[in-house]
C-alpha cells in the first residue's frame, strides 16, 4: 500500500537555493515542466494522428508525422493547452461563476423525483422514437455496436464500479453465452440433449457464464484483488484458444452452424425477430432499462453498500460482519451473467459466431467504455458506451480504424491521470476517488483484506 | 494487597464467561506480539487492557476477532444460551456475527458514506436481503430495509450524533468519529464489545460523554466491554477488573485499584519503580 | 509414455525458453517489489526490446551474412540495443502512466488501468509505425538455427539455445550482484521492504522506482532480442504471450522473490515444453494457464515466497 505513495513530501529539504543551477531551477519550475509536458503531449498526439510506418519503411509514420507543416497545428494546440492550465486559477474562478449556478440547479433539480423521473421518461421517449428515422446502416450500429456494449458496459460496471475489481477477461463470459445460446439452439457441431428456443437458452447461458464466473472467481478472489486481473486476462486468452481448437465442439475458426432468430409464442403473442435490427433493437431497450432500474435498486440496498465498504475499507467492512468474498464473487459473478446475457442477444442478432469476436481486445475496448463513463456510475456506463461505440462509426473513413486501441489506450491513461472518475461520475465514487487521494480511503478492492498490520 | 498474575487467575472468579483466552501465543516472524496470554471475561463485566504502546493490546484484539490466527492456545466465544466457540482460524465478518464487535484504534470509518450509513452497514450485517431481492424490491426486502433505517437512528441517537446522521464520516470531529464506530460496531448486535483505545485524542467533555456512553452500552444493552485504555481514570472508573499486559505477557490482573498499586505495573510503565503511588496514571501518557 | 521417447529432445528448448520467461518475470518481481503492483505493461516493454534489437541488427548487417567473431559481437550489440530499447520504454512508462498517479495517491485499480492503458497503446503505436506483420530479423550468424552446436544427452543443442542460455546466465548474474551488492540494490530492497521507512532514511523513492522500472526493462528489452532471434522475427503482438507465462513464472516462484523469477521461469519453460510431448502444441499456452490458477490454489506465495527486501 505505502509503496505507492509518493516520496515528495518526506523527501529531505533541499540546501537553500544558492547552490543550484539555472537548469535546475528551470527543472523545478513547475510552468516550464508543464509546458515540455503540453508539447511532448502534442508531438505524440501528432505522432498517434499522423500516418502510418511500415515494414519496409518504419521510420515513415514518425517523419511524416513530425516533419510535416501539420505538426505546427499541434504544436499551437499544445501550447494553448499550457496557456490554459497555467492560467487555471483565474480561468477557473471565471468558469465557476458561470457553471455554479448551473451544478447547483442540476444538484437541485436533479435531486427533485420529480424533474429526476421526468428527465428520464424524455430520455426513453427520445430512445424509442428516434432510432426509427435512421438509416438501416445506423440501425445496426445501434444495435450491434451501441446497445450490445451498453449491456456489456452496465456489467463490467458491477465488477468494476461497484465492487472495485479488475476484470480484464470479461469478454469470455460474452463468449460462454453466445456459444451455450448456440449450443441450445443446436447449431454447434456437438448435438444438445434437447433443443430450445433461443428465449429459454438465455436461462442456461446466463447460468453456464455464472457457474464459469464463479468457478474462476473463487480461488482467485480470496487472495489480492490484482491477481484476479491477471487470471482473467488469461482466462479471456484461453477461450478463444478454446472456440478455435475444439472444433468438433464450436466449429472452430470456420465458425458455428446458423443460430436462429429469437422468437415468441406464448400466449396468443407470437413474434418474430429477423434480420431487420429495429426490432432487436426495441428487444435491447427493454432488456437494457430493466437492468439498469435493477441495478440501480440494488447499488442502493444492502448488497450496494456492503460493496461500498469493502471498497473503502475492507478489514473494517469484514469487521462490520460484511462478508467480503461472498460480496466480491457474487460481483463478479453477476458481471459474467450479464455478459452472458449480452452473448445470447449477440449470438441470435449475427447468428453465426467465430472465435474472433471474442478476442481479447473486446474486454479492454469494454473496460475503457466503463472508465469513461464513470466507474460505478449507470448513466455514465450507458452514456461511455454510446459514446464510444458511436464516435469510431462516425468517423468511419477518416481514421484508420486499425489504430482504434492506440486511441482508447491513449484515452485510458489520460481519463487515470485527469478524471479518474469519468464523464458522468457517481457521486459517491468521485468522492471516494478524492478521498483516496488524502488517504482517508481506499477506492478499490485491490489490496485485499490483510494487507499488512491492522490497527 | 499485591496482586500477581499467578495469583490471580483463578478461574473460579469466573463463573459465566463470555471469553475465554487460554494461553495464547502470537508471533510475526521474530516478534512475538503475544505470549503466553490467558484471561478471561465474566458475562456482563467490563474489562479493561492496559499496557504500554507495543504491548501486545491490539494484537490480542485482532486474535480475538480473526483478523490474526496465533500460533499457539485457544480463544473462545461464549454467547449467550448457546455453545462456546473458537474463534481462532474463523473469519473476522463470522466472528462479527458470532457477536463479537470492535472499534479500531486508528478509526476506521467508511470515510465517503454518511454517519447514517456507516452504522446501517453494522446494522444490516444481521439482516438477509440478498441480490435477487434488492433488485426486485420485493416487500420483505422493503421492510427490512425500513427496519435498517430506524436502527441504525435509533443507535445514532444513542450515541448522541442524530442531528449529524447525513454529514459525511470523515467531515466529523474526532470524538464525534469515536462514537460514530461504536454505533457502527453496535448495529451488529454485538454480546461481547471491544474498544480499541476509545477516548485516544478526545478532549475532556468527550471523555465524560465516553464513559457515560460505556456504562450505558453495558447496563442498558447488556453487552460485555473488553476496553484498550490509556486513560487511566477512565479505565479506574468504569472497568471492573484489569489486565496488564506487557511485552506480550499478562503481568497482572485484578480489580483496578489492586493492579495500579502492584510493582510490576509500574515499573512496566515506569522502567524502574522509586514511587508506586501515581505510576499508572502516568502511563496514560505513554 | 509420451516423456520416455525423447525427454531430453524437448527438456533442452524448455529449459531455453525458461531463460527468457525468467528474464522477464525479473521485470515484473521487481516492480511487484517496489509498487505491489502487477505491470500489464511490461510484455510491451519485452516487444520493444524486440524491435531495438531487429533495426539495430538489419541496420548493421544488412544484406551480409556475418560468422565467427563477428557473430558473437552482432548477438552482443542485438542484446545491448534490445536491452536499451527495453530501458527506455520502461522508463517513459514510468514516467507518464505511473508517476502522475504516484503523486496524487491514487488507488491501485488506477494504476492497474493506466497499465493496461500504456500497454494497449504501445502495442498498437508499433503495430502503425512499424506494420502489423511480422518483421523479418538479419540474422546474425550464418549457421542454421536448428543445427546442433554440440550434445548432452544424446540431444543436440543449437546455437540459438546456446546464445539464450549464456546472455541470460550473463544477465542474471549481474542482477544478482546489483540487487545484493550495489547501492542500487539496497535502495530497491529498503523501498521493498518499507517505502516509507525508506523514505525517511533519504532514499529518493522516485529515483529508486524510475531504476527498479529500467532494470526490468533492460533484462525484458534483451529477453525481446532473443525471442525473436528464434522464429528470426518480431511483430507488435509478440509481447503478450510470454508476457502472460513470465507473469505466471514470477507467481510461480513467489512474486517480489527475485530468485523465485528465477526458479519460476526455469520451471514453467521446462514443464510447458515437456507438455508439448503430451499434447498437441496448439494447446501448449493453455498449460501455463493451468499451472498459473493451480499454484493460486495451493500456493499462492509461490515456491520461495514473496519477498524481495528481506533477501534477494
Ligand atoms: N501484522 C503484524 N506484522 C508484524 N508485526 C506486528 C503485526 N501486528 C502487530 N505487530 C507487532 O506486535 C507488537 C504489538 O503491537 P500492538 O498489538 O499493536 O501493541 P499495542 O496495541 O499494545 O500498542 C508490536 O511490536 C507490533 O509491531
Ligand atoms: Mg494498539
Amino acid at each position: 500500500m505505502s509503496a505507492i505513495r509518493d516520496s515528495e513530501a518526506i523527501r529531505p529539504p533541499q540546501s537553500a537555493g544558492g547552490g543550484r543551477s539555472a537548469w535546475q531551477r528551470l527543472r523545478r519550475n513547475n510552468n516550464a515542466r508543464k509546458l515540455v509536458a503540453c508539447i511532448i503531449g502534442a508531438l505524440v498526439a501528432a505522432v498517434i494522428t499522423g500516418p502510418s510506418g511500415s515494414v519496409s519503411h518504419p521510420t515513415a509514420g514518425f517523419t511524416g508525422a513530425l516533419f510535416h507543416p501539420r505538426v505546427i497545428v499541434f504544436l499551437v494546440l499544445g501550447v494553448l493547452l499550457w496557456l490554459a492550465m497555467v492560467g487555471r486559477e483565474t480561468l477557473s474562478e471565471n468558469i465557476k461563476t458561470v457553471t455554479a449556478p448551473i451544478s447547483m440547479a442540476r444538484t437541485r433539480w436533479l435531486g427533485d423525483p420529480k424533474v429526476r423521473y421526468s428527465l428520464y421518461a424524455a430520455l426513453l421517449i427520445f430512445a424509442i422514437i428516434y432510432p426509427r428515422s435512421l438509416s438501416s446502416f445506423w440501425q445496426g450500429v445501434l444495435v450491434d455496436q451501441i446497445g450490445v456494449y451498453v449491456l456489456l458496459a452496465i456489467g463490467l460496471n458491477v465488477v468494476v464500479g461497484f465492487a472495485g475489481l479488475l476484470d480484464l477477461g470479461y469478454i469470455a463470459f460474452y463468449a460462454i453465452g453466445a456459444y451455450s445460446c448456440a449450443y441450445w439452439t443446436g447449431a454447434l457441431p456437438i448435438k444438445p440433449v434437447f433443443h430450445l428456443n433461443p428465449f429459454v437458452s438465455i436461462v442456461f447461458a446466463v447460468a453456464a457464464a455464472m457457474i464459469a464466473g464463479v468457478i474462476l472467481g473463487a480461488p482467485t478472489l480470496r487472495l489480492r484483488g490484482d491477481y484476479l486481473a491477471i487470471v482473467t486476462l488469461g482466462f479471456g486468452e484461453i477461450i478463444t484458444i478454446y472456440a478455435n481448437n475444439l472444433q468438433s465442439v464450436t466449429g472452430g475458426a470456420g465458425g458455428t452452424n446458423v443460430v436462429p432468430h429469437l422468437s415468441v409464442n406464448l400466449l396468443g403473442l407470437k413474434y418474430h425477430w429477423k434480420l431487420d435490427s429495429l426490432p432487436y433493437y426495441y428487444l435491447l431497450l427493454v432488456f437494457v432499462v430493466a437492468i439498469l432500474v435493477m441495478f440501480r435498486a440494488l447499488e442502493n440496498s444492502r448488497v450496494g453498500r456492503a460493496w461500498t465498504a469493502i471498497r473503502e475499507d475492507e478489514v473494517a467492512a469484514e469487521a462490520s460482519g460484511v462478508n467480503t468474498f461472498k460480496y466480491k464473487l457474487l460481483a463478479f459473478a453477476m458481471g459474467a451473467s450479464t455478459s452472458g446475457f449480452a452473448g445470447v442477444l449477440f449470438a441470435s442478432k449475427v447468428q453465426t459466431l467465430y472465435p474472433s469476436s471474442f478476442a481479447l481486445t473486446e474486454s479492454i475496448l469494454i473496460l475503457v467504455l466503463v472508465i469513461f463513463g464513470g466507474m460505478g456510475s449507470l448513466p455514465g456506463a450507458v452514456l461511455g458506451a454510446a459514446v464510444l461505440q458511436w464516435l469510431p462509426q462516425f468517423l468511419r473513413g477518416k481514421i484508420n480504424q486499425a489504430d482504434l486501441f492506440l486511441y482508447l489506450g491513449a484515452l485510458l491513461i489520460i481519463m487515470m491521470i485527469f478524471r479518474p472518475q469519468g464523464i458522468w461520475p457517481s457521486r459517491r465514487r468521485a468522492r471516494e476517488l478524492a478521498m483516496a487521494e488524502a488517504g482517508l480511503t481506499e477506492a478499490d478492492a485491490v489490496s485485499g483484506p490483510t494487507a499488512g498490520e491492522v490497527q | 494487597m499485591t496482586v500477581n498474575a499467578e495469583a490471580i487467575a483463578r478461574p473460579e472468579d469466573v463463573t459465566d464467561p463470555i471469553l475465554h483466552v487460554d494461553h495464547v501465543t502470537l508471533r510475526f516472524g521474530g516478534v512475538t506480539s503475544l505470549s503466553d496470554v490467558s484471561l478471561q471475561q465474566q458475562r456482563g463485566e467490563i474489562l479493561a487492557v492496559i499496557g504500554p504502546n507495543g504491548a501486545g493490546k491490539t494484537s490480542l484484539f485482532n486474535s480475538i476477532t480473526g483478523v490474526y490466527t496465533p500460533q499457539e492456545g485457544s480463544i473462545t466465544f461464549a454467547p449467550t444460551g448457546a455453545h462456546q466457540v473458537s474463534v481462532v482460524g474463523r473469519k473476522v465478518h463470522h466472528v462479527t456475527k458470532l457477536g463479537v464487535a470492535r472499534t479500531f484504534q486508528n478509526i476506521r470509518l467508511f470515510a465517503a458514506l454518511t454517519a447514517f450509513e456507516n452504522v446501517k452497514i453494522g446494522v444490516e450485517s444481521r439482516q438477509r436481503t440478498g441480490p435477487v431481492g434488492a433488485m426486485l424490491r420485493l416487500p420483505h426486502m422493503r421492510r427490512e430495509e425500513r427496519e435498517g433505517d430506524e436502527r441504525a437512528t435509533e443507535l445514532l441517537d444513542f450515541v448522541g450524533l442524530r442531528s449529524r446522521a447525513n454529514e459525511l464520516a470523515s467531515s466529523l470531529p474526532y470524538g464525534a468519529q469515536r462514537r460514530l464506530e461504536i454505533a457502527r460496531a453496535l448495529g451488529t448486535q454485538p454480546q461481547l464489545l471491544l474498544l480499541d483505545e476509545p477516548a485516544a485524542g478526545t478532549n475532556p467533555v468527550e471523555k465524560q460523554e465516553l464513559e457515560t456512553l460505556i456504562r450505558h452500552i453495558n447496563t442498558e444493552m447488556g453487552v460485555s466491554v473488553l476496553l484498550i485504555e490509556h486513560d487511566m481514570r477512565l479505565v479506574m472508573s468504569v472497568a471492573t477488573r484489569v489486565v496488564v499486559l506487557n511485552f506480550g505477557k499478562v503481568i497482572a490482573q485484578g480489580l483496578p485499584s489492586d493492579v495500579q498499586r502492584d510493582p510490576a505495573v509500574v515499573e512496566a510503565y515506569l522502567g524502574k519503580a522509586p514511587d508506586a503511588h501515581d505510576a499508572p496514571e502516568q502511563g496514560s501518557e505513554s | 509414455m509420451c516423456l520416455t521417447h525423447n525427454f531430453w529432445g524437448f527438456f533442452v528448448p524448455g529449459l531455453a525458453n525458461g531463460f527468457l520467461y525468467a528474464l522477464i518475470a525479473l521485470g515484473y518481481t521487481l516492480v511487484y517489489g517496489v509498487l505491489q503492483l502487477i505491470n500489464f505493461a511490461h510484455s510491451e516493454v519485452f516487444m520493444s526490446g524486440g524491435f531495438a534489437g531487429l533495426f539495430t541488427l538489419n541496420w548493421l548487417i544488412g544484406k551480409h551474412h556475418p560468422a565467427g567473431m563477428s557473430s558473437v559481437g552482432y548477438v552482443v550489440i542485438g542484446c545491448v540495443a534490445g536491452a536499451v530499447g527495453g530501458g527506455v520504454v520502461a522508463y517513459l512508462l514510468e514516467r507518464v502512466a505511473y508517476r502522475p498517479l504516484r503523486r496524487r495517491h491514487a488507488p491501485k485499480l488506477a494504476f492497474l488501468i493506466s497499465a493496461i492503458g500504456a500497454s494497449y497503446f504501445l502495442l498498437n503505436l508499433a503495430g502503425k509505425e512499424f506494420g502489423r506483420d511480422s518483421r523479418p530479423i538479419a540474422q546474425p550468424f550464418t549457421q542454421t538455427q536448428t543445427d546442433p552446436l554440440f550434445k548432452i544427452f544424446g540431444t543436440g543443442v543449437s546455437l540459438y539455445y546456446a546464445v539464450i542460455a549464456v546472455v541470460a546466465i550473463i544477465m542474471l548474474v549481474m542482477l544478482d550482484r546489483l540487487v545484493n551488492k550495489t547501492r542500487l540494490g539496497q535502495g530497491i530492497r529498503a523501498v521493498a521492504q518499507d517505502a516509507d521507512t525508506a523514505g525517511l532514511m533519504g532514499v529518493d523513492i522516485n529515483r529508486v522506482i524510475a531504476q527498479t522500472f529500467i532494470v526490468g526493462g533492460l533484462l525484458g528489452g534483451a529477453a525481446g532480442f532473443l525471442y525473436g532471434l528464434g522464429p528470426a522475427n518480431v511483430s507488435y503482438t509478440m509481447g503478450f504471450t510470454p508476457g502472460l507465462k513470465a507473469f505466471t513464472a514470477a507467481v510461480l516462484g513467489g512474486i517480489g522473490n527475485i530468485r523465485g523469477a528465477m526458479l519460476g521461469g526455469l520451471l514453467l519453460g521446462i514443464i510447458e515444453n515437456l507438455s508439448v510431448a503430451c499434447i498437441s502444441p496448439s494447446w501448449v499456452d493453455v498449460v501455463s494457464f493451468f499451472i498459473l490458477v493451480l499454484v493460486l490454489l495451493v500456493r499462492p506465495t509461490g515456491i520461495l515466497g514473496e519477498r524481495l527486501g528481506r533477501s534477494a
